[in-house]
């Protein structure tokens, strides 16, 4: 165990981890980590362990487990569109990512939030398979794996296998506007700051129909909080859209199974029939 | 959108200014006793021969040996003319199901190759083995499984009947030659490649491809899970990265194999802007012995742009809607579809 500059004790095996990887082993030095509130109110005792290069290692496979896959924002339990999915389809309920609330629409961007969730078997992009913007991809119910290199670290999101770099150091504007956005990111002390721009208008945020225009711009702090856990949070802006920049944050899981692995997840196949369905030849035709 | 993302990234080399490459594709071109220089492949911090970069595997060299070509390498002259009468056929490219009406000029926004890295080679096919440069001939029963994948193509009717019976490129699901094993295409034949602890991974920009090969000498899949670009593990042989794929799926069907195809690709740095790319075939079911091929991959410029090829195919969707309106015209002149 270390003393930290701000007076915490560092932990370097948690007691999960003990149990997890040194079964029958004899482990001295186990502490309790000690929170300490810091910044926007995370524990932040936790060193993390380094990479060669001496930077927090956030490499890994990891997840989210929260419900802001279907609403972002707090919300109960409500059937699914779909009626032949029963139960299966149903919206699971929520507490909400969101910080503060309600978002804070403009008043025709919440007109056009309304018309989303109406329409959101037809509109969400998430059902035809298109690529899921920032930071839906973050949250879907999928793993994702964290790529860590001193100059690009690469995140691989199961869903349609989006990857999207982060350019440590080669910082430059977005070229052009793409679905996942230009990402450049930064250090600072223990967190990793990824500072995103360049979308298109395309993507969600989540399947409820929040929305946000090509002026988005997300800043989102990675920063772990013990071997398995990282704390997610992403400041939103859009002009365009909000009246005020608004915040998300939630924990993120590491996967821990043996042979853990981002799988193949092709969806375009499974779209074509609803997508160019209508255009298919017909049988007697 | 992203397509013109190679335009700004290429490194201009046209054919004609191949010929001032001649000595370091003099070098990859040869025979493999060639490496007499003392160059040696630099380490990552935890000790992986280093193949990090941003690498294309565009080449003009066909995979197969031309037929009226009887010997195993060109001379250099022959060579460049070879890459050139290549090259000229960049501006005119007809394919697919639209290819009488339909052409792309692929210099047009920089996709051809002569406007990027190509290395040059010496070798008349890709395959190095066996000798004739060949594919092997196919067994019984991989003849027979071309002939029941022919006929059920032929069942499920016109090319643009269906979304499903069109080419599964233009569809966006797979580029048959991206691979694994990845062999490059007509344009857009950028990889990078990232290493850390543990594993390899191949970002291969068409499409949207993360190659994550993990080192630690864990399992492949299990067999009843089958992915397009199967399941890959690799380890170090030396200075080569060794990548073991299996569990294709029946669907993948590289040059007409099985779903049991067993590829094993080899990656070594042979020069600071190069790697010697290697791959071997092994599909009894298929072909009556394993063939290998090699590719030289050359440095190219970065990033690789976000490849968002099914978000933005509205060829797809018109190609089937112009077959419809085709019909629908056709029926009310009262006569047969030409399609």
């Amino acid at each position: 165990m270390t003393l930290h500059e701000d007076g915490s004790v560092i932990n370097t095996h948690s007691i999960r981890r003990y149990f997890r990887l040194s079964f029958g082993a004899i482990v001295t030095g186990i502490v309790l980590s000690l929170a300490v509130t810091a910044g926007a109110g995370q524990a932040r005792a936790y060193k993390a362990t380094r990479t060669r290069d001496g930077k927090p290692n956030f490499a890994g496979i990891w997840q989210a487990l929260n419900e802001a896959n279907w609403d972002i924002e707090g919300h109960a339990a409500a059937p699914g569109l779909v009626l032949a999915l029963g139960a299966a389809g149903a919206v699971a309920p929520g507490l909400g990512v969101v910080e503060g609330g309600p978002l804070p629409y403009q008043p025709a961007a919440a007109l056009q939030r309304k018309q989303n969730f109406e329409k959101r078997l037809t509109l969400d992009p998430e059902v035809k398979c298109y690529l899921p913007g920032v930071p839906r991809a973050t949250y879907m119910p999928y793993p994702f794996q964290i790529i860590q290199t001193p100059k690009y670290i690469l995140i691989v999101y199961t869903y349609n296998n989006a990857v999207r770099t982060i350019y440590m150091d080669d910082h430059k504007e977005a070229p052009w506007d793409s679905w996942l956005g230009w990402s450049n990111g930064r250090w600072e002390g223990e967190t990793l700051v990824v500072d995103t721009t360049g979308f298109n208008d395309q993507t969600w945020f989540d399947r409820a129909g929040n929305f946000h225009s090509d002026a988005l711009h997300v800043v989102e702090r990675y920063t772990a909080t013990s071997p398995d856990h990282l704390v997610y949070e992403a400041t939103i802006e859009d002009p365009k859209v909000f009246t005020r920049p608004w915040k998300m944050s939630m924990p993120l899981y590491r996967r821990l199974e043996k042979n853990a692995q981002i799988m193949e997840f092709k969806c375009v196949e499974f779209v074509e029939d609803l997508i160019y369905g209508a255009v298919r030849k017909q049988s007697g035709q | 959108m992203s397509v013109l993302g190679i335009a700004v990234a290429a490194v201009w080399l046209t054919p004609a200014s191949v010929a001032a490459q001649r000595p370091a594709a003099a070098a990859s071109a040869a025979p493999p006793s060639a490496a007499a220089k003392p160059w040696t492949v630099r380490r990552t911090p935890d000790g992986q021969p280093d193949l990090q970069g941003y690498w294309t595997n565009s080449i003009y060299t066909p995979l197969q040996r031309p037929k009226e070509v009887t010997k195993e390498f060109y001379t250099e002259q022959e060579a460049l003319e070879s890459m050139k009468r290549e090259a000229e056929t960049e501006a005119e490219v007809s394919e697919g199901p639209g290819a009488a009406d339909v052409h792309f000029d692929l210099t047009q926004f920089g996709l051809d190759k002569s406007q990027s890295s190509v290395a040059l080679t010496l070798r008349t096919s890709l395959i190095v083995d066996p000798a004739d440069g060949r594919i092997p001939p196919m067994t019984a029963e991989g003849q027979k499984r071309a002939a029941e994948r022919v006929a059920a193509r032929k069942q499920a009717g016109a090319p643009t009947d269906a979304v499903q019976n069109l080419p599964l490129q233009d569809r966006c699901i797979h580029m048959g030659r991206t691979g694994p094993p990845m062999l490059g295409q007509k344009y857009q034949n950028n990889y990078q490649i990232l290493q850390e602890p543990g594993y390899v991974v191949i970002l291969v920009e068409m499409n949207h491809d993360a190659r994550i090969i993990p080192l630690d000498g864990g399992p492949q899949l299990p067999p009843n899970v089958r992915q397009w670009l199967g399941s890959s593990r690799g380890h170090w042989d030396g200075e080569t990265l060794v990548i073991e794929t299996t569990n294709f799926t029946d669907k993948t069907a590289f040059q007409g194999s099985s779903e049991n195809m067993h590829l094993t690709e080899r990656i070594t740095r042979v020069a600071e802007d190069e790697l010697r790319y290697q791959f071997t075939v092994d599909d009894p079911s298929t072909w009556s012995r394993p063939w290998t091929a090699e590719v030289p991959w050359k440095i190219t410029q970065g990033p690789i742009f976000e490849h968002a090829c099914h978000e933005g195919n509205y060829g797809l969707y018109n190609t089937l809607a112009g077959a419809r309106a085709e019909e629908k015209a056709a029926a009310a002149a009262g006569k047969k579809p030409s399609n």
